[in-house]
Order: C-alpha cells, then sequence, then structure tokens
C-alpha cells in the first residue's frame, strides 16, 4: 500500500505508517552515506520541482534519490524556464508526470501538492507548499527524537520560539500528539501557537503554554528550538528584546536532564550560538543530515519493488 | 399555539419557504440566492421571530421559485438544520430538512489567500465538514480550518 502513495501531508499519516517509515529509515542508516549495495531505484527517475530556490532541500532529495541509484531530472531554476511563464501548476504536473517515476515538488502556495497529486499518475512529494505542509521534514525530526531517546512515547517535548508562524512546529507538534507525550509551548505572547493548533492537540495529550523557558527546561527530554524573526515585529527594539530572552546557553542547558536534545529545523541565527554546538545536547546538525535516510526510506518505500 | 400564527406574512400561493434560520443570517440567504439582482422575485423577509425551538429565528419566503442543489448546500451552511417547505396551492407540498454533505465542493472558497485553490482557476475548492456545531471546515488543499464567520464571508 505504500507503493506509489502520495506523500502530501503528515496529516495522511497514522501511528503505525509513521513508525514503518522511521523503521524503514533506520535501515537506510548505514546507506546514507555510502549509497545503496543493490541500487534499488536504478531504473528510476525522480524530477525535483521546486517553484521556491530551497537549495538544501532539494539537494538532500537528489542524493537520496541517487544513493539509491535513481537518476535524478532536476528542474533547476523556475523562474528561467518556460514553465514558470504563466503555465498553470496543473498544466505543467501533466507533462512532467510523463518524464518521470516521481514528482518532488515545492511550491508557494498552500495546497499545491495536494493538487499535483490529483494531476500526476505518478506519486507526488510534497517538499513545502508555502506555510503549509512538509512531510519529510516532520518525519525527519521524529526520526531523530527516536533515534536519539530510543523512543518518543513518554517524552516531554518544548517547543520554543517562533511558534505562530513555524509550519515546522505545527506539522511536527500535530503529528507527535498522536503518540504518547508532553509538549511545552514556550513563546512570547506575540507568537503563540495558534489556538485551533493547541486545541486540536489538547484533544489526546497534556499540553502546557509558558513564556519562561526556565521554568520547565528541568521537565524536558527535548528543546525544539525555532529562529524569531525581525520581520514579525513592527520595531527592532521590541524584537531584540524577545528574542534576546531565547537564546539558548550552556547554564540552561546544564539543568535539563542527562538526556536532554537540542533539536533546530535550521537555519539558525542567534538563538543557538556556536558555543552550544559541541555539547552533547546538541543534535541539530544529525537531525539534517537524518534527511537523507528517512528520504530514501520513503522513496524506497513508494517506488521500491518490496 | 402555532409559531406561523405570530408572524405577519402574507401567505404564498406557491414558490418556497426557508425556515429556522439562525437569527440575523436572513440577508445571507437572500445575498446567496442573488434576490437582489433578480426584480423577477417577490421575497418576504421575517426577522427576530419567535420559535420555540431557537429562541429567536429568521424565515425568508420566495414566491415562485425552487431551490437548486447547490443553492440547498449554501443555505445548508448558512442554517445547518434550517427547513425547506414547498408551497403549491397555499399548501406544503414538500418539506425537508438542509443537512451539510461531509464533503462541501463548490459553493464557498477558501478564506487562505495563499491557498492553491484560490490560485488556478481550473480548481473547485473543496472541504471536509469537520463539525456542524459549532461549524468548521477543512481545507481539502491548504487544511485551513474556518470557523461560523470565516465561513459566512466565503460563501460564493
Ligand atoms: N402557503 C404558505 N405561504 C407562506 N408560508 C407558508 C405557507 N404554508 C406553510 N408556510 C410556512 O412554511 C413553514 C412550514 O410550514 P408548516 O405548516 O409545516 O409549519 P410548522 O408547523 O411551523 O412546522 P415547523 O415544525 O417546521 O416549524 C412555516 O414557516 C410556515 O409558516
Ligand atoms: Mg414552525
Ligand atoms: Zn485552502
Amino acid at each position: 500500500m505504500w507503493l506509489n502513495r502520495d506523500i502530501v501531508s503528515i496529516g495522511d499519516f497514522s501511528v503505525e505508517e509513521i513508525m514503518e517509515v522511521l523503521d524503514r529509515a533506520n535501515k537506510m542508516l548505514p546507506y546514507a552515506s555510502s549509497g545503496h549495495p543493490k541500487k534499488p531505484l536504478a531504473d528510476k527517475i525522480v524530477a525535483t520541482l521546486f517553484y521556491e530556490p530551497s537549495t538544501r532541500t532539494r539537494l538532500s532529495f537528489e542524493s537520496a534519490a541517487m544513493r539509491l541509484g535513481a537518476r535524478v531530472l532536476s528542474l533547476g531554476s523556475l523562474e528561467a524556464s518556460s514553465v514558470a511563464k504563466g503555465e498553470t501548476l496543473s498544466d505543467t504536473i501533466r507533462i512532467i508526470n510523463s518524464y518521470s517515476d516521481a514528482i518532488v515538488l515545492r511550491h508557494p502556495s498552500e495546497g499545491a501538492a495536494r493538487l499535483a497529486s490529483e494531476y500526476a499518475d505518478v506519486p507526488v512529494i510534497n517538499a513545502g507548499d508555502g506555510a503549509g505542509q512538509h512531510p519529510t521534514q516532520t518525519l525527519l525530526d521524529m526520526f531523530t527524537i527516536w533515534k536519539e531517546l530510543g523512543q518518543i512515547n513518554g517524552k516531554s517535548i518544548g517547543f520554543v520560539g517562533d511558534l505562530k508562524y513555524g509550519r515546522t512546529v505545527h506539522s511536527l507538534s500535530k503529528a507527535l500528539s498522536l503518540f504518547d507525550v508532553s509538549l511545552y509551548f514556550i513563546s512570547p505572547e506575540e507568537l503563540k501557537i495558534p489556538k485551533h493548533i493547541r486545541r486540536d492537540i489538547e484533544k489526546r495529550i497534556p499540553v502546557k503554554e509558558t513564556k519562561n523557558l526556565d521554568e520547565v527546561i528541568e521537565s524536558l527530554d527535548v528543546l525544539y528550538v525555532t529562529r524569531i524573526q525581525k520581520e514579525r515585529f513592527p520595531d527592532i527594539e521590541e524584537y531584540k528584546k524577545v528574542a534576546g530572552i531565547y537564546v539558548i546557553r550552556p547554564s540552561l542547558l546544564s539543568r535539563g536532564r542527562k538526556n536532554l536534545i537540542v533539536m533546530h529545523p535550521l537555519p539558525r541565527v542567534d538563538e543557538i550560538p556556536a558555543e552550544i554546538d559541541n555539547l552533547p545536547q546538541a543534535k541539530y546538525f544529525k537531525q539534517a543530515s537524518n534527511g537523507i535516510p528517512v528520504r530514501m526510506a520513503i522513496l524506497d518505500m513508494i517506488l521500491g519493488s518490496e | 399555539m402555532n409559531e406561523e400564527k405570530m408572524l405577519k406574512v402574507e401567505k404564498i400561493r406557491r414558490g418556497t419557504v426557508i425556515d429556522h434560520i439562525p437569527v440575523g443570517r436572513a440577508f445571507k440567504v437572500l445575498k446567496i440566492l442573488r434576490i437582489s439582482t433578480d426584480p423577477g422575485v417577490t421575497v418576504s423577509v421575517a426577522i427576530h421571530v419567535k420559535s420555540k425551538k431557537m429562541g429567536l429565528k429568521d424565515v425568508v419566503k420566495i414566491e415562485d421559485r425552487i431551490l437548486d442543489s447547490s443553492e440547498l448546500n449554501k443555505i445548508a451552511l448558512i442554517a445547518e438544520g434550517g427547513t425547506i417547505t414547498i408551497v403549491e396551492d397555499y399548501s406544503v407540498i414538500k418539506k425537508f430538512v438542509v443537512k451539510l454533505p461531509d464533503i462541501i465542493t463548490g459553493i464557498l472558497k477558501c478564506s487562505n489567500a495563499r491557498c492553491v485553490s484560490n490560485m488556478e482557476s481550473a480548481i473547485k475548492p473543496s472541504f471536509t465538514l469537520l463539525s456542524k456545531n459549532p461549524l468548521s471546515i477543512k481545507c481539502h488543499y491548504c487544511e485551513r480550518e474556518m470557523e461560523t464567520d470565516e465561513i459566512m464571508d466565503s460563501i460564493l
């Protein structure tokens, strides 16, 4: 049932299916830097169609495809190509459909991947649709927690920073709420988690909201840090005041649990200073590199012969 | 006493009565039925009518017009549980309660300006019904959840 499946939204996944992906990603881990010896996707073509520049995500998908032996059709910069010249997304998808065995799509409009999946016969993987979904990011975040802490159930995860606009936080917290976890939302008043998301999550698991990171650090197994963007504040002084409160310091982490891990979707700015990088808690680079085995797992599941 | 007896509205010979509209929403019903641009139809509106079931309600009566399924679905959004009565020769020949389908297609647009359904004209906006009371729906494309006020403003 994975064969030819579209990967559009993490909301389409059950707990069992998430665990299946994590398990498969774990099996891909040994091949994530050397390539899969059996080249299971040797006869496949994966097209990456990016309407927005996002070099890291595109390269991560392309690398994952190549590690499985697939060939990659990269549509490069779309501004320069005819596809961008007024052609509708649905028309473009109908054409690319015949060039490839899977389409990886990044698009600025929310819901673009769902639309694409309705026009393509080949599976569509959503690599981010505006402020909407980015399911492989959510899966690699979950893989990181699972891998580093041994399991997801029973853990306490704290999100800190911009919880209002950060789609990473929205998708991940919703997906985590399917498990037996506790969630902490730590943010300034202006950047609180949207009410409808909190309401939905609270139906299943305990949630605590606070402005004060110090107050909850000792309860956390995961500290998931996000960037607070200047543009969200009317004046720069207000921004500096707020952003300064949530900078992660070694002294803060030393008060945390022994196995506490710090994650971040990257790129970071000042919220995690370089002095944190060498601490055992710092897992954000590992997290980014987990994009490869997770995307290999997804590609292999939807295109592979098994 | 029948609620109707308190209504100072003339009986109609032939047409459609939309009853049990949540109070204040009668004008919304007129709007989606494009009444103001069609001088050919006679319409009576009663607002703030006392009702046993609802406390207060609105009622709209339209002469010589039968509603199509798209209009009925729009009315279900505005007045879920509202009653439609079809009148012929001054008497009721058919009466039913409007009901929202689980998938709502083509009768409202997504309130998210960045939603792909607002970008490509070929796409019919589509929503999943999450809850009737309070009303809440979810966009099939961008997954935005919309509640009553936003929904009322987005009906096509
Ligand atoms: N000839 C008519 N002209 C105008 N309105 C009518 C006519 N016949 C019925 N109606 C209206 O249609 C609606 C339904 O009629 P019905 O006689 O079934 O009323 P009811 O007993 O109030 O039922 P309900 O339980 O739906 O309120 C009422 O609002 C009534 O006022
Ligand atoms: Mg009545
Ligand atoms: Zn939408």
